[in-house]
């Protein structure tokens, strides 16, 4: 349920002006639920950046999400590129 | 990536009769930065259940789930975090080892002293993912994280789930 939850919150925020990227970790939700920005990571649930003291890994997870910044015809909906 | 076919059969019957559709997102306008990243305030919310050690520790208890909110500082030692989110539905160990999994603090300031970020706000949001009944979270702890990070004047938000 955390994958609806973020969704929610997120909406909550763009739609205050501020935007907003997710990571989705369950692909089914994110469909149905589109949120404005998010990044589909290949990683199991808990793991949402990779893997614990991976640093590399995580912040080529963060930069990706970064990215979708720039989006303005959302939603968004990218794959993560290892 | 997980898929419905890799969660454990009671979480994975429950995901599939889960009525989604009915909290589709539509209708937002986009909200696009207005400079550039590196000039740009972030904050992180997060739905893995983080909070201090002298906070309340999320509800298990709630069936529907806790539409609660815990603010965390910005300048927390990450791994002095606690972890009250009990769900069985993911693997805790990751998040046990390295807060920065959900969490990243670390790297965010990373980023700062690197020049790709502007700012990290003063404070991040931490929530428990696991809520059936969202009503209270789309109608007031929501937005009154939305309002929290109008005020502090943030530009862009990363959320993540577990």
């Amino acid at each position: 349920m955390c994958v609806q939850t973020v969704s929610l919150i997120q909406a909550a925020i763009e739609k205050v002006g501020i935007s907003t990227v997710s990571i989705s970790l369950l692909r089914e939700v994110t469909e149905v639920l589109l949120p404005p920005r998010a990044l589909f990571v290949p990683f199991k649930m808990g793991f949402p950046l990779g893997e614990a003291n991976n640093k590399e890994l995580q912040k080529r997870v963060l930069l990706q999400m970064f990215s979708l910044f720039e989006k303005a015809e959302i939603p968004v909906l990218e794959d993560f590129k290892p | 990536m997980a898929t419905y076919s890799d969660l454990r059969l009671d979480h994975r019957l429950f995901m599939q009769g889960y009525p989604f559709s009915k909290y589709r997102i539509s209708g937002i306008k986009p909200a696009l930065l207005s400079k550039p990243l590196k000039q740009s305030r972030l904050a992180i919310v997060t739905t893995a259940g983080l909070h201090t050690d002298n906070q309340v520790a999320f509800n298990q208890k709630d069936k529907s789930g806790d539409c609660s909110f815990r603010e965390i500082a910005a300048d927390v030692e990450v791994q002095s975090l606690v972890e009250s989110h009990k769900s069985s539905a993911f693997d805790h160990s990751g998040i046990e080892k390295d807060r920065n999994l959900a969490f990243p603090v670390d790297r965010l300031r990373e980023f700062k002293t690197q020049g790709i970020i502007g700012e990290i706000n003063h404070r991040h949001f931490s929530f428990m993912g696991s809520i059936i009944n969202p009503q209270k979270l789309i109608e007031e702890t929501a937005p009154a994280v939305a309002s929290a990070l109008t005020s502090d004047r943030v530009e862009a938000v990363i959320l993540t789930p577990v």
